[in-house]
């Protein structure tokens, strides 16, 4: 029987030959990654094992990132706790205030994960870096703490839907709109416990940042992973950020997938995912008028250069609506000095936007955002439950950074294709 | 392992988010995060729940944010045992790794009402309805997870040179 890209991984980090669905097997880690929420927990558990040392400092990552800068006491507290770890272990990738950018943008751009790679992070957008086609996995606390004392981590191995790709994405349509699109065809649990595959004619039509964004909302359909086969924009990226050496492995032709899904990208559209799942996915064909309250461009899934450039792009200008709170947050410093050079910040600032430094912020209703009661927000980000932006009877309406720069411009949720005719 | 407890009853799509929301997650402390359990879903949790009283709920309960102040705050506000139609799969192995009763049950959890006793019979796979008599079967762990659990987490498997 033929293996799936993400059995391959996990056969090779088993040191197998060989893997089928179901079975339990113990992996080797090639990077253990955690935050400043869910590190703490870890460092706990990690303590009770008595190791004097993480299993590998090069191979441990922590990234200061979701109440970074501390937004209060507590927070500080958390990330000192994690910051004197480092230190004692002598963490290298230990990222800080200054150096840190939301995580699941930061790794990739400094080349700690490349092809091949098996990774687990203690943050459920670590799928992302499926995207470099590498097996890479969300995990709790626990795993983390046995992750960094001993580098490996139990998995049953899944089994997959692919997604054929084909065709081309059009003007102000990007990675999110596809997405969320799948979301919503397949639903929160559609592929839950398994991996999603891409693959198809239609991958050299979508840049990194547009795969980087769909392999990142993968957990969103319950997947364990989502991986893309590898190509040539996969390694002239990897080649340009890391000095590491790819491993590139790709599908067998008798691979099982248990469903097939083909997505002509010529035909996805802006799509918003409505209040409070992800697979309430709308088009503007069926969208009365959303009146909103805020605007929020970034996130690990859509704070990148490119949806920066896509964002400004259609804010360039104009003003955006009054009593809408646009709130631009590059994922990285890199992305936000770029941004700067591109002169991107200029064009959000004078929209009458604001531009923060790099941190999860709002998303997950930490700071730097947060909503009233009866509030509506568009955002670039990855979830819309109850009372994830701030108070549980606010709302958020998930959507691409086209649609979140038209919106905030509307002051209402609008089609970017409509802002630009 | 068995357990019986009062039932409080949950829907689908259960998210991390509502079962401890991230303003409080500034935190470790466990009966902290318990004080806030649910709290966005349901403001009565904290104040009804007793110890051994068992959650039951739709399909995949837990999903979201692999916060495992989740579980942690569900096994400390006393719930013994969570038995859903589907759990998330971040949530069902850091349950697993904490060592918070969790099973996999569509009938049991389409069935079972808010308030009814119920019997959890993890050893044998049986799910006991002592309200309406009912009785559910359901799947047992694989061996290397029943190992985990029955060592009180990965934590102790590690220590304890089960998983090396």
């Amino acid at each position: 029987m033929g293996m799936t890209m993400t059995q391959k991984i996990l056969a090779a980090h088993a040191g197998l030959d060989s893997v089928e669905s179901g079975q339990l097997i113990l992996v080797n880690l090639d990077l253990v990654l955690g935050n400043d929420i869910t590190s703490p927990v870890a460092i706990r558990e990690f303590n009770k094992l008595g190791k004097e040392n993480v299993f590998d400092k090069e191979k441990v990552t922590m990234v200061m990132d979701h109440f970074a800068p501390n937004k209060d006491i507590k927070a500080a507290e958390q990330c000192k706790m994690c910051r004197d770890f480092c230190g004692e272990k002598s963490v290298t990738n230990f990222f800080d205030v200054g150096e840190m950018g939301i995580e699941h943008a930061l790794l990739p751009e400094k080349g700690l994960v490349v092809a091949g790679d098996a990774v687990i992070g203690a943050d459920s957008h670590t799928c992302t870096y499926g995207a470099l086609g590498a097996f890479s996995t969300g995990v709790g606390s626990t795993d983390m703490a046995c992750g960094m004392a001993i580098g490996k981590a139990w998995f049953k191995v899944p089994t997959a839907i692919k997604f054929n790709l084909t065709g081309k994405l059009n003007k102000y349509v990007s990675g999110k709109d596809v997405i969320l699109h799948i979301i919503g065809m397949i639903g929160v649990d559609g592929a839950l416990y398994k991996s999603m595959e891409f693959t198809g004619e239609g991958l050299k039509n979508l840049s990194m940042s547009d795969r980087l964004c769909i392999a990142n909302m993968a957990i969103e359909a319950g997947a364990k992973n989502g991986i893309f086969e590898v190509d040539d924009i996969t390694l002239d990226y990897i080649e340009k950020h890391s000095t590491r050496k790819p491993v590139v492995f790709k599908a067998d032709d008798d691979a099982e997938y248990e469903q097939v899904i083909d997505i002509d990208l010529s035909q996805v559209k802006s799509t918003v995912a409505f209040p409070h799942l992800p697979e309430n996915a709308r088009t503007f064909d069926k969208i009365d008028e959303v009146k909103i309250d805020q605007v929020v461009i970034g996130s690990c899934t859509n704070g990148r250069l490119e949806d920066l450039i896509a964002a400004a792009e259609i804010m360039k200008g104009k003003k955006v609506a009054k009593n809408v709170r646009t709130i631009i947050i590059p994922a990285t410093q890199k992305i936000y000095l770029e941004a700067m050079e591109m002169g991107l910040l200029k064009i959000f600032i004078e929209s009458g936007a604001v531009v923060s430094t790099p941190t999860c912020g709002p998303c997950l209703g930490g700071h730097m955002g947060i909503l009233a009661k009866g509030e509506r927000a568009v955002a670039t980000t990855n979830r819309n439950f109850v009372g994830r932006m701030g108070h549980p009877e606010s709302e958020v309406y998930l959507a691409s950074p086209e649609v979140a720069a038209a919106s905030a411009i509307a002051g209402k949720l609008a089609d970017p294709a409509v802002v630009m005719a | 392992m068995k357990y019986e407890g009062t039932v409080i009853k949950y829907g689908d799509n259960v998210d991390t988010d509502v079962i401890i929301p991230a303003r409080y997650l500034n935190t470790i402390d466990k009966k902290e995060l318990a004080s806030h359990c649910m709290e966005d879903l349901d403001t009565t949790f904290v104040s009804r729940v007793k110890v051994g009283d068992i959650m039951v709920a739709g399909q995949n309960f837990g999903c979201g944010s692999s916060r495992e102040h989740a579980p942690i705050a569900i096994k400390e506000s006393g719930i013994s045992i969570v038995i859903a139609k589907s759990f998330a799969r971040i949530f069902y192995r850091n349950s697993i790794n904490i060592g918070l009763g969790i099973v996999e049950c569509p009938e049991a959890a389409e069935d079972i009402k808010e308030g009814d006793i119920v019997e959890a019979d993890m050893d044998n796979g049986i799910i006991y309805n002592k309200t309406t008599g009912k009785q559910y079967k359901t799947a047992p762990f694989p061996d290397f997870v029943q190992k985990i659990i029955e060592n009180g987490g990965l934590i102790q498997s590690i220590a304890d040179g089960v998983i090396k």
